[in-house]
């Protein structure tokens, strides 16, 4: 290599680590900027310095204490376990079934099932919330469980495209053998779809964790709220009054997922790109 | 099995079994597979028959009537004895709900009745070849089997029917209504307006004058949020892979944050990180010495700030997908452009970037649709703010969702809210049928 060439990478090089800090920190700010915040005296969202000066940690006692943040935390972790245990389990079986299964009407259930994936469930709140109503599932966690598992199966395309990949052979030689549908999926091509099990798990898990807009409509008592619910109402009711307080609870519902999705991100880009054209 | 039966000679006693079969079944379903020796699935089909006469009796005509009419007695005061009381009348909408139910069920049933017919046909033809009908547990043997599919599927399109294709079609029949917070039942009754709703969009003009703005800021929002993220996450994907960069994981990891962090915490986040009076971002300024600027407060502003918030937002997850694109490019092609002394903007320009466009055009379609429809980022960050005194009820950064879901929720117009939402769904399955049979994992591969 000629050292004119040397130079010139160093030079490159040093540009793009100084734009990789300045991205880190572009991206890392909000989250840092919460995080001393949550710890810093008074409640205003003003401050002096861009340190704190002094810590405290009574915050997030205050949160307990004032809010039934616990309350909120475990129904939140209930809803989305089990709407992404029901969540999953549809969503794999649809996927396996469009990929698996030939039968007359498939390619127009699929490309009906992708257009109405591509909806907000809250364009046409005013009819589930009328549809719960009739059930007399408003007001608690069975009705926003149900729709959430029910709107995972939209989501298959990637399910589908996974079990495309396991090779058919497998599939028919274990029917040869004689085994039944179910036994094969759960025996055979379950096992092999880890990957694609922990896409598909995180994916609900995180919806149902975080969406706020529909469980907002159907969770009305203190006690049946959701993490995210009450973040938003601490805001909107009293701006900027309990402006520390409400970081503490941005930080002590957002560390979770936040982990979650970090040591899962080798999963994330395989799920992420399953419906691009891989060359 | 049936296909699998061979075809006989027509042994000399053969009779018309078929017909007689599937006229019994027209007749009552159930009947024909009677007739063809499978009792137990005649009695199961007859027992299927009578429920769905019964419902079809019960409660087809108050269905239709409901549909049609949405109720005639209005909420009134009637005179029971000496006394005026209250009497309940029509419950318009729960009586749409429980039509739309009802002739759901009847669909489904006229469906399996067709289907009955059918399988009577087939049977009494296969008995005038001479083969044995099926015994029950063959034909329940055949069903798991050959229509496992449909009973896998039944149970995820059960709840898609219910929570997803129902209540879009009971919006678009909200848009040829009057319902209002007016005629909020039961104290009112709702009427068929035919197409006043949408005449009311587009002839009146402050409200013709907001639907096209909205609209169009829609459109520009979409393609700046996409363009935006799309771009800026193809320099960080570039950035973190290129060669000699160390730690390319934890860069990677830095990176991912803003789409780890639960989106509706990092916007409300935002929301105050950007307050104009108290929010750091403006006080840095002010400690720089640079005047403040009205990141929420200004309408153009506004625009830029949600651009901005949302290309934090959004660059991670397409530099995830580039990253994950740019690891299936073929090295050897790359070394055949070092061969040939390409530089390394060259081999950017000429190979990374066609190779990435060519997988990601599918996916870059699918970020402008659910751009025209984020609501997350509109209704947390500005919540449509600035106020815009000429529209109705939508502020300078409505966009179209957030401005249906205004007038739904917060104004009572649910008809007019139904037309925007028709509208939507127009543009959307455009955009989606025409994406989706397109890509790749769609198309049929049978050929493995």
């Amino acid at each position: 290599m000629k050292p004119g060439n040397k130079a010139r990478t160093t030079i490159r090089l040093s540009f793009s680590y100084i734009a990789l800090i300045l991205l880190t920190a572009f991206c890392a700010y909000p989250a840092l900027w919460v995080l001393m915040s949550s710890v810093r005296t008074g409640d205003a969202l003003f401050s002096d310095t861009i340190l704190p000066t002094a810590y405290t940690f009574s915050h997030y006692t205050e949160l307990f204490a004032k809010h039934p943040f616990g309350v909120w935390y475990m129904n939140t972790l209930k809803i989305a376990v089990s709407s992404m245990i029901l969540g999953t389990i549809l969503t794999l079986l649809t996927g396996y079934t469009f990929s698996v299964f030939r039968f007359t009407g498939r390619k127009n259930l699929m490309s009906l099932l992708l257009v109405l994936g591509l909806f907000p469930g809250f364009m046409s709140m005013i009819a589930i919330y009328i549809l719960l109503n009739q059930m007399n599932l408003l007001n608690t966690h069975t009705a926003v469980i149900i729709v959430y598992a029910a709107g995972a199966p939209l989501y298959f395309l990637f399910a589908k495209s996974y079990f495309d990949t396991i090779p058919r052979s497998l599939v028919e030689a274990a029917r040869i053998d004689g085994a039944g549908h179910m036994p094969i999926f759960f025996r055979i091509v379950l096992p092999l779809s880890t990957p694609l099990i922990v896409y598909t798990a995180l994916m609900t898990f995180t919806g149902a964790f975080t969406d706020f807009i529909f469980a907002k409509l159907v969770l009305r008592s203190p006690d049946k709220k959701t993490l995210a619910v009450g973040l938003f109402d601490m805001i909107g009711d009293r701006f900027s009054n309990e402006f520390t307080m409400f970081a503490a609870g941005c930080v002590l519902a957002a560390v979770p997922v936040t982990i979650l999705f970090i040591l899962m991100q080798r999963f994330l880009v395989e799920g992420l790109t399953a419906g691009a054209d891989k060359g | 099995m049936q296909q699998l039966a061979t075809r006989r000679e027509y042994p000399e006693h053969s009779k018309p079994f078929r017909k007689k079969a599937a006229l019994l079944s027209v007749i009552a379903l159930g009947l024909g597979q009677l007739y063809n020796r499978q009792y137990a699935k005649g009695i199961l089909m007859l027992a299927f028959y009578a429920y769905g006469v019964f419902t079809a009796v019960t409660s087809l005509p108050h269905a239709l009537w409901a549909l049609s009419t949405l109720g005639e007695t209005e909420t009134h005061l009637q005179k029971v004895g000496k006394l005026y009381k209250q009497v309940l009348g029509d419950h318009s909408i729960f009586l749409m709900v429980e039509g739309l139910i009802t002739v759901f069920i009847m669909i489904v049933l006229v469906w399996m009745y067709i289907a009955g017919i059918k399988d009577a046909y087939q049977t009494g033809k296969l008995r005038e070849e001479g083969v044995q009908p099926n015994t029950f547990n063959q034909t329940l043997s055949f069903v798991m089997s050959y229509r496992f599919p449909h009973i896998v599927l039944a149970i995820p399109m059960l709840g898609v029917v219910f929570f997803t294709v129902m209540p879009i079609i009971f919006m678009i029949l909200v848009a040829f209504t009057d319902f209002t917070r007016e005629t909020m039942p039961p104290a009112h009754l709702i009427n068929w307006e035919g197409f006043e709703a949408f005449w009311g969009i587009l002839r009146n003009k402050a409200w013709s004058h907001t639907f096209y703005s909205v609209t169009l800021w829609t459109f520009i929002w979409a393609f700046f949020a996409t363009v935006t993220g799309y771009f800026g996450g193809f320099a960080a994907a570039l950035l973190v892979q290129s060669k000699g960069i160390r730690f390319k994981p934890f860069w990677r990891t830095a990176f991912i944050l803003p789409f780890a962090i639960p989106m509706f915490v990092s916007t409300l986040i935002m929301r105050n990180i950007f307050n104009g009076q108290f929010g750091p971002v403006n006080q840095y300024l002010g400690m720089l010495g640079i005047a403040k600027a009205p990141w929420l407060s200004d309408p153009l502003w506004a625009k830029i700030t949600l651009v901005l918030v949302n290309f934090w937002l959004s660059f991670p997850v397409s530099m995830l997908m580039i990253i994950g694109i740019l690891s299936t490019i073929p090295k050897d092609m790359y070394e055949a452009a070092d061969i040939d002394g390409a530089s390394g903007t060259q081999k950017t320009r000429l190979i990374t970037f066609p190779m990435v466009m060519y997988s990601m055009a599918p996916l870059i379609i699918m970020q402008f649709v659910a751009n025209i429809n984020n609501f997350n980022i509109v209704y947390l960050l500005t919540n449509g703010k600035p106020l815009n005194g000429d529209f109705q009820f939508a502020g300078h950064t409505d966009i179209l969702i957030t401005w249906l879901f205004k007038l739904s929720m917060e104004q009572g117009k649910y008809n007019y809210a139904s037309v925007i939402g028709i509208f939507i769904f127009i543009v959307l399955s455009v955009f989606a049928v025409w994406n989706v049979r397109r890509t790749k994992a769609f198309k049929e591969e049978d050929a493995s």
